[in-house]
């Protein structure tokens, strides 16, 4: 049967599953718009492109399905751009759709014309510019399959108007042929062998989880794996979730602002067992001193991962979850009494300093925020995070049991993540309760988005952690710029009217005594809400690893006289 | 030092601005590379040689970044390889007729062949490896190049020898198989 280009397109869109669309209009895909309506698609007009595509970044991250977002040519697909490098560097499922001008057109410096497939080169997984209506089956075929399997990631397909209005023969293409590209599930034998010859020897071995366990689903693996083994497991931020943190061999977070006993116990290792992670330099500190007494065991999807930043001594290639299946009647049981023991003496000596143990003096500070707000919702809500002290803070205290509850963007670190993606998260499951925790900052650079929810009535409750400060950047010129704030001093609007403006109920809570009845408040009601939080203005996150340090040489906080 | 690779590409729009923006991301450093069809319509192939300061941990970085293309099939390092290596240079020199002979002795020791004359120039076409064009050139810079042109290395393993593929799980899928592979399901 004969079907435009944009009928083909939706045709295959709907068969991969999608059921919700973020995006925005405009000329150069109004085709595509128009051939939307008759499919059985839920579309979220966004207030921005940048919202729209951190939307489907957080409908992905939170459903584990792909997640699939739309813009028009030239300055709708350029306002894509922050949004699908977040998706790039997280590795997260995504299809972008943008529109193009007609073939003919191209190279031509037309109304609205951008080089969108160069544009999204290094940055997507792969992308296609399409010119005919015959291409479109095919690649959107492909593109689903690409986002999705392997390390998942972006992928962008630019549609000229042209190929949206032609029509041809629609044929579902049953099977994909990509002689190119052919993930591996299955790591060699004796590759597995040599990994468990080292187990063997291992003393003090150490998990690190990163967001590769999320991505291949591979939770209940890894406790298998963990607890057969008694081997603590350290968290990547993105990692988060992937192990319950309330386990007793969970060591939480490690890295620049990771804990005292989690980074001593890295440092201190002689096997390190990395999980779906890339040693990133938020988590390694220098690599000169990295965990020099450690071998290192990396099991990871992405061949180009492996040796990129540490040599392992046994890579193994392959479907972290395939390979753990492979690995886990290969390996004996131990106990491991005498390093756990050792991790927690360092434990108890890091939370004497915490800022948990603070007597209440009224002042609100983000840390007791967020074990509020934990506490609230017994911490089972979808909590998403901009970027800065207020991300690493909720990363710290909003203790996760249950994965793909903790969506942050952690490679790109893009302000303005938190509330879109919450937007997103919330249609991935309208069941979940879902809290968007913001900067003062970030909250203003998608603040529109707030609109967005209404419309759609998202129940989505942000909480905004208001220092009057670009806090993270202020901390780092407290510490290493002798305290020459430069441009950090931030006015804000006033955030409760801003949200009745956009007809969201709003609370503003400045001292300690308000702040369970607002977290109350904001639960009891259907639909978006905004609590801003007046905190302690110059509050700084411990621990922390100084960047280029060595992952031991922590800052820790200084006990409060 | 300098690695030498043969990667196989689908033939497709825009592959050869793929391979060559993920060298420019990655930050190697490209010395030469040829691209040019295959016995295969589908496929190009590529000729890469990339400064690789860190030896064999550079060429297992450029090896598992091209296979992270979806465009790229296979990709060998034949530095270490007994390998046939060849590149084409074009050289014109000013010369007048007094001193064609001289050219034409010179081309005659390195096999290259002069292919224009003009009135006050040729064109010497020498194929070899590097090397050997290199000593060409030193040898008729002093009669006066005013222009050259060079394809870049092109390089095939001798016999039945493959190069090195180091990149772990990865198979290496041969381009002959190329309708048997990737007959993949949703």
């Amino acid at each position: 049967m004969k079907k435009t280009g944009a009928e083909i397109m939706w045709e295959c869109v709907v068969r991969e599953g999608v059921e919700v669309v973020f995006g925005y209009p405009g000329g150069a895909n109004m085709p595509i718009y128009d051939a939307m309506l008759s499919y059985p698609i839920h579309h979220v007009l966004v207030r921005h492109e940048q919202g729209g595509a951190h939307m489907a970044d957080g409908y992905a991250r939170a459903s584990g399905k792909v997640g699939m977002a739309m813009g028009t040519s030239g300055p709708g697909a350029t306002n894509l751009v922050t949004g699908i490098a977040t998706a790039m560097m997280d590795s997260v499922p995504v299809v972008f759709v943008t529109g193009q001008v007609a073939a003919h057109l191209i190279g031509g410096d037309a109304f609205q014309e951008v080089d969108v497939t160069g544009i999204t080169l290094p940055i997507t997984k792969h992308n296609y510019l399409v010119t005919r209506a015959d291409e479109i089956a095919e690649v959107v075929r492909e593109a689903f399959y690409i986002a999705r399997s392997g390390r998942p990631g972006p992928v962008l397909i630019d549609i000229c108007k042209n190929a949206q209005v032609e029509q041809c023969e629609f044929v579902y293409p049953e099977t994909v042929k990509l002689p190119g590209y052919q993930p591996v599930d299955h790591a060699p034998k004796d590759s597995l062998e040599h990994a468990v010859k080292l187990i063997e020897k291992a003393q003090r071995p150490i998990i690190l989880c990163g967001h590769g366990v999320l991505m291949s689903k591979a939770e209940e693996a890894l406790i298998n794996f963990a607890v057969k083994t008694q081997t603590p497991v350290a968290s990547t931020l993105l990692g988060l979730g992937a192990f319950p943190a309330s386990h007793e061999l969970s060591l939480g977070m490690m890295g620049m602002h990771g804990e005292v006993h989690t980074n001593m116990a890295i440092q201190n290792s002689d096997l390190i067992l990395a999980f779906g992670m890339r040693f990133d330099d938020r988590v390694t500190g220098t690599l000169k001193t990295y965990a020099p007494h450690a071998k290192k065991i990396h099991v990871e999807i992405d061949p180009s991962e492996v040796h990129k930043n540490v040599a392992a001594d046994v890579p193994l290639v392959g479907d972290l979850k395939t390979v753990l299946s492979d690995l886990i009647p290969l390996v004996d049981e131990y106990d491991h009494e005498e390093w756990k023991k050792q991790i927690n003496e360092w434990k108890s000596e890091a939370d004497s300093r915490s800022i948990m143990n603070w007597t209440d003096d009224g002042k609100l500070y983000v840390p007791h925020l967020i074990a509020d707000i934990w506490k609230a919702t017994g911490g089972g809500a979808i909590v998403t995070t901009d970027v800065g002290q207020h991300q690493m803070w909720t990363a710290q205290y909003y203790q996760l049991d249950k994965p793909n509850r903790w969506l942050t963007s952690g490679g790109a670190g893009t302000m303005g993540f938190g509330l879109p993606a919450a937007i997103g998260a919330w249609f991935a499951d309208k069941s979940q309760e879902v809290w968007a925790v913001a900067g003062d900052g970030g909250f203003q650079m998608t603040a529109a988005e707030l609109t967005t929810a209404v419309q759609e009535g998202a129940n989505v409750k942000v909480a905004i952690m208001n220092n009057s400060f670009l806090g993270m950047v202020r901390q780092w010129q407290e510490f290493f710029f002798e305290k020459r704030y430069s441009a950090v001093n931030m006015l804000s609007p006033d955030f409760v009217k801003l949200a009745e403006a956009h007809g969201v109920p709003a609370r503003r809570v400045t001292r300690r005594e308000e702040v369970d009845e607002a977290i109350a408040w904001a639960r009891s009601i259907q639909g978006p809400t905004v609590i801003e939080f007046k905190v302690e203005q110059e509050e700084a996150v411990y621990p922390m690893v100084p960047a280029g340090a060595a992952l031991d040489q922590m800052l820790q906080r200084p006990t409060k006289s | 030092m300098n690695y030498t690779f043969i990667a196989l590409v689908e033939n497709k729009p825009g592959v050869l601005n793929r391979v060559a923006s993920l060298f420019r991301r990655r930050n190697f450093n490209i010395e030469s590379l040829a691209v040019g069809r295959t016995e295969d319509s589908k496929v190009s192939r590529m000729t890469v040689v990339v400064d690789c300061p860190n030896g064999d941990m550079d060429a297992h970085k450029i090896e598992a970044n091209l296979y992270k293309l979806v465009n790229v099939i296979d990709v060998q390092d034949v530095t270490h390889q007994p390998s046939v290596t060849r590149d084409l240079a074009l050289i014109k020199i000013k010369v007048g007729p007094e001193k064609r002979a001289e050219v034409n002795g010179l081309a005659e020791i390195f096999r290259a062949h002069i292919v224009d004359v003009a009135a006050d120039s040729v064109i010497v076409e020498i194929t070899g490896t590097e090397d050997k064009i290199e000593g060409m050139i030193e040898l008729l810079r002093p009669l006066g190049i005013v222009e050259m042109v060079r394809t870049g290395q092109v390089a095939m393993t001798r016999g039945v020898n493959d190069g090195v593929r180091r990149v772990p799980g990865v198979t290496g899928n041969r381009y002959e198989d190329l309708d048997d592979l990737a007959e993949m399901g949703p």
